[in-house]
């Protein structure tokens, strides 16, 4: 910790573990202070809402966010977390935050004073920091128009259901929300959304949608052309060239192009694409977007404590807790449940601070460029701003951590009997062991790879779709039929799903379902 | 910079919408586990909400996902303590626990079991689904003679009784205000001036001058407050009452119960069950649910709750002796006009010679005009059960009732032998619609 700036009289801001609206007021002050004054952040306008444990579940439950389209799947959620809650098998979020301008950061009322201080210091400040400023959130996301967004979506949905019936509504949700994960963009920018546009859009893209759907049909190509010797190849180009294949945004595809679905039905799909799409960021920095916020948090608090503005038991209620969430059990511990986000990313963090001020040799070996630089606010910073997990990890992930997390790498073959270890924290492991744990982090090595390939338009319009099998690894079967099935209800015909190995070009498996139509004849 | 917001006073509940949703979509599966719930709880917290669990399979969300035992993983983990580079770690057998597998328990629940709570009145809803009260809805229907006044409103007519004070207040005021009528106070410090002038002995002209002034303004006054009245018909406002259509709300369940020797501890608690299904079932349907227990052995009296569940009898068994008391109590406290009748009967089936006759007679001239619904529960014996299995036969009292079961609507009857019977029966005796089978 860096010398406190200012030494200011020691008075406590709170002495109880009793909260109050002024209390808040002023901790909140004495945070803004250092953290924008000293630590230099940038952050969207604060908004802190006192909720209590019920509505903290209830915001659990609709993916964290204060409004949200009702469905089945998150009754269950919430069902599920209320139960183990009541029982004591969980505790919750001291605090949920949300990726919006303001940004709102919720607050439990049963939480103490020091606890609102740390929360306000790790949302508020952390989280918010990181989301203005991390460029995957900048690049994909529209925080101004998020709550609108989701307004709009709720309101919609709630229509449709009056309309069309909650069944027929649920219907579609379920089979988007089975295809959420496809249904992402990851390379393309997918385009802005401004506030209170999006009723516009809808009524625009009802019209097209409509004319595209004709498309379909007049565009095949004449029959002379088919006669022609390359007719079969020239056919599928033109067809993917006119439906934009292959396609990774699976509902994108089904949106614009499934001959069956009725406007509405598509308006649903784009909602749940694009809530998929609002989150994808935050999937990809899981772990330093927590490494921020409880850095922050921790070096707040400290710099309080440093200043005389929280007593030592307060100090001592919120280290506490923050050991308590930066835990790492080990991988035989009846508790790992894989590696924390949150103690990874406060290490890698700190770790880069001591890199930056007491530099070793080895240190400076592995990182020249900030090794003993002294000023870890901007190398920080600067990470924050343009690092997603997977590449931070495979930058800055020092062989002393790896030391210290003790981490090792396990291989695992099919093909064969035994499990191998294939490097632990030694010098000849380390490049290996962050290779492997950066891949880990990486979103689209971890989810299956999807993409529409084809449909046959002159024959039975069946849809193909194409999983590249990386490392013999297939699709879970039992899920992967069921979730085939949810396509084919979208798309109206029969799909067909083909696991291709890319490297060797072997077709592992395939799977077919019948258009819904046929099914109910057999 | 910051904005602080208090929204623990916001609505809560917000999920409850999804909750439904949740319930809805896992119809099926929560009500088996209701149903089985049932009938191995106990009658005291039979109708409690409670925690069940249903089978994990209808509601999944299933996803894409990488099957963890195919193909070749890599993973990285902490804590290493004994492993150097190259090691070879066998594979657990099968199943794969290893490292492959830890992955996907992980993300799934693991457990085949979805747990929650219901609460009771979910609970009841779930219990209760399918089932109809039976005539219900003509029993309402029927009813629409009975009406109760309901305010509706004020009108210029009506009785003095009815007469809106605030309402005709109001008008008065606003009359008064407006035609500017005089007000008391006003003349009374006229009245107060010329006293005050009068005491006087000498009055100069000026002041004589005024007096007359006063008089004639006082007469004024009082011809105005005279022509304008303090409450003018006009006014007036009563309470207006319309007569509404009252459907019937209440409802009287009879409990009869054999008691004499022959019924054992074990057969007085299988009717318990049934009875106390019934009144759950009742509570629901009707606003009121008024409980009467008539046991009887050779002779019947009305007992409380707890004689009639608990206490023994001795003696030989007359059933018209119930029948004749129900119908008693009916005619003195229950009429029909305003109650929803009720009977459930149990018995062991024993009645003496001859008197199964006299209660076929009853029932179907003077009680099952007056029920919506009577149930016979005959409880058997295991081997008596293997007896009568599969045949529409029974013991002495079923044999005489079959005769009124074949003939009207009310009426149904059903064997019991064990616990578990006890939910099925009740449901086939109020199943909805076509699917009720009124004899066995």
């Amino acid at each position: 910790m860096t010398k406190s700036g200012k030494k200011t009289k020691p008075t406590a801001l709170f002495d109880s573990a009793d909260w109050d609206f002024e209390t808040l007021q002023r901790t909140y002050e004495a945070i803004e202070d250092i953290a924008l004054e000293d630590l230099g952040l940038d952050v969207y306008p604060n908004q802190i809402e006192i909720i209590s444990s019920e509505q903290m579940l209830d915001a659990y439950c609709s993916v964290g966010m204060p409004l949200m389209y009702e469905h089945w799947s998150f009754g269950k959620r919430f069902i599920h977390d209320e139960e183990r809650y009541r029982k004591g098998y969980q505790g919750l979020a001291y605090e949920i935050v949300i990726n919006s301008s303001p940004c709102i950061s919720y607050c439990m009322e049963e939480n103490t004073m020091a606890i609102q201080a740390l929360v306000m210091a790790h949302a508020a400040f952390g989280h918010n920091h990181f989301f203005k400023n991390n460029y995957l959130f900048q690049q994909w996301t529209d925080a101004e128009a998020i709550l609108d967004y989701l307004d709009f979506a709720k309101h919609y949905v709630t229509e449709c259901e009056e309309r069309h019936g909650v069944s027929a509504v649920e219907e579609i949700l379920d089979a988007a929300h089975a295809l959420m994960d496809q249904s992402v963009f990851r390379f393309r920018r997918p385009s802005k959304l401004k506030p209170g546009e999006a009723e516009e859009r809808e009524r625009e893209s009802r019209e097209h949608d409509e004319q595209s759907y004709r498309e379909l049909w007049r565009t095949l190509p004449p029959v002379d052309a088919a006669e022609l010797p390359d007719a079969e190849e020239r056919e599928l180009n033109a067809r993917k060239a006119m439906l934009n294949l292959p396609d990774e945004n699976i509902l994108y595809f089904l949106q614009k192009n499934s001959p069956v679905l009725e406007d509405w039905q598509r308006e649903l799909l784009r909602i749940v694409r694009n809530t998929a799409q609002y989150f994808y960021p935050q999937k990809q920095t899981k772990m330093m977007n927590e490494g921020c916020a409880t850095f922050v948090h921790y070096y707040i608090v400290n710099e309080l404590y440093d200043r005389g503005q929280i007593t030592e038991g307060a100090l001592l209620e919120i280290l506490h807790s923050h050991s308590n969430v930066v835990f790492q059990p080990n991988f035989d511990d009846r508790r790992f449940s894989g590696i924390n986000p949150y103690a990874l990313g406060f290490a890698m963090m700190q770790d880069i601070v001591r890199i930056c001020t007491e530099p070793t040799d080895e240190d400076r070996d592995w990182f020249p460029d900030i090794a003993g630089n002294d000023d870890w606010r901007a190398t920080l910073k600067d990470i924050w701003a343009n690092y997603r997990d997977e590449s931070f990890i495979l930058q800055y992930l020092s062989p002393k951590l790896i030391r210290d997390f003790k981490l090792f790498l396990l291989s695992d073959k099919a093909a064969q009997p035994h499990i191998s270890v294939d490097a632990i924290h030694d010098e000849q492991g380390y490049l290996e062991v962050r290779k492997a744990l950066a891949a880990s982090y990486d979103v689209t090595a971890v989810e299956p790879d999807i993409q529409i390939v084809d449909v046959d338009l002159r024959g039975d319009r069946e849809l193909v779709v194409r999983h590249s099998v990386q490392d013999g690894i297939v699709l879970d079967e039992k899920t992967r039929v069921d979730v085939l099935d949810y396509i084919g209800r979208l798309w109206g015909y029969a799909v067909r799903l083909e696991g291709i190995d890319l490297a060797t070009g072997r077709n592992p498996y395939t799977e077919r379902v019948e258009a819904p139509g046929e099914k109910d004849a057999a | 910079m910051i904005h602080l917001i208090d929204r623990r006073l916001n609505p809560r509940d917000k999920s409850l919408g999804n909750r439904q949703r949740f319930l809805r979509r896992a119809r099926k599966q929560i009500k088996e586990a209701v149903d089985k719930a049932v009938s191995e709880r106990d009658v005291a917290d039979a109708g409690q909400g409670g925690k069940i669990s249903i089978p994990s399979k209808g509601i999944t969300e299933p996803r894409f996902r990488h099957s963890g035992t195919s193909g070749n993983h890599e993973r990285v983990f902490p804590g290493n303590e004994e492993y150097v580079t190259g090691d070879k770690i066998q594979k657990p057998p099968k199943g794969g626990a290893g490292s492959g597998g830890k992955e996907a328990s992980e993300d799934g629940e693991g457990a085949d079991e979805f747990v929650f709570s219901l609460s009771r009145a979910e609970f009841l809803d779930i219990l209760f689904e399918d089932l109809e009260l039976p005539d219900l809805i003509k029993a309402t229907l029927k009813e629409t003679h009975a009406v109760k006044p309901r305010r509706a409103g004020y009108s210029n007519f009506g009785t003095t009784p009815n007469l809106n004070v605030l309402r005709t207040m109001r008008n008065s005021m606003g009359r008064r205000v407006v035609l500017n009528r005089p007000k008391a106070a006003a003349i009374k410090e006229l009245e107060d001036e010329i006293e005050a002038l009068q005491a006087k002995d000498d009055l100069s002209a000026t002041e004589r001058l005024r007096l007359a002034e006063l008089v004639n303004e006082i007469e004024d006054l009082k011809r105005r407050q005279r022509a304008i009245p303090y409450i003018d018909p006009v006014d007036i406002r009563y309470n207006r009452f319309d007569p509404q259509p009252e459907p019937k709300s209440k409802a009287v369940m009879f409990c009869l119960m054999d008691v004499s020797g022959s019924m054992g501890q074990h057969e007085k608690d299988l009717a318990k069950r049934f009875f106390i299904l019934l009144h759950l079932f009742l509570q629901r349907k009707y606003e009121r649910v008024e409980l009467v227990f008539i046991r009887h052995t050779h002779v019947a009296q009305e007992v409380d709750e707890e004689t009639f569940f608990y206490s023994q009898e001795s003696g030989g068994t007359k059933v018209s002796t119930a029948l004749i008391e129900m119908q008693q109590i009916i005619k003195d406290r229950f009429p029909v006009s305003d109650w929803n009748i009720y009977a459930a009967q149990a018995s062991d089936g024993d009645n003496i010679a001859n008197d199964s006759g006299v209660c076929v007679d009853l029932l179907e001239n003077e009680l099952l005009p007056l029920c919506q619904y009577y149930a016979y529960v005959e409880i058997l014996t295991e081997q008596e059960v293997a007896r009568y299995a599969g045949t529409s036969n029974g013991k002495e009292l079923w044999r005489g009732y079959q005769a009124v079961g074949e003939q009207s609507g009310k009426f149904a009857m059903k064997h019991i032998a064990k616990r578990s019977d006890i939910y099925p029966v009740f449901r086939e005796l109020f199943a909805k619609g076509d699917k009720r089978d009124r004899v066995a």
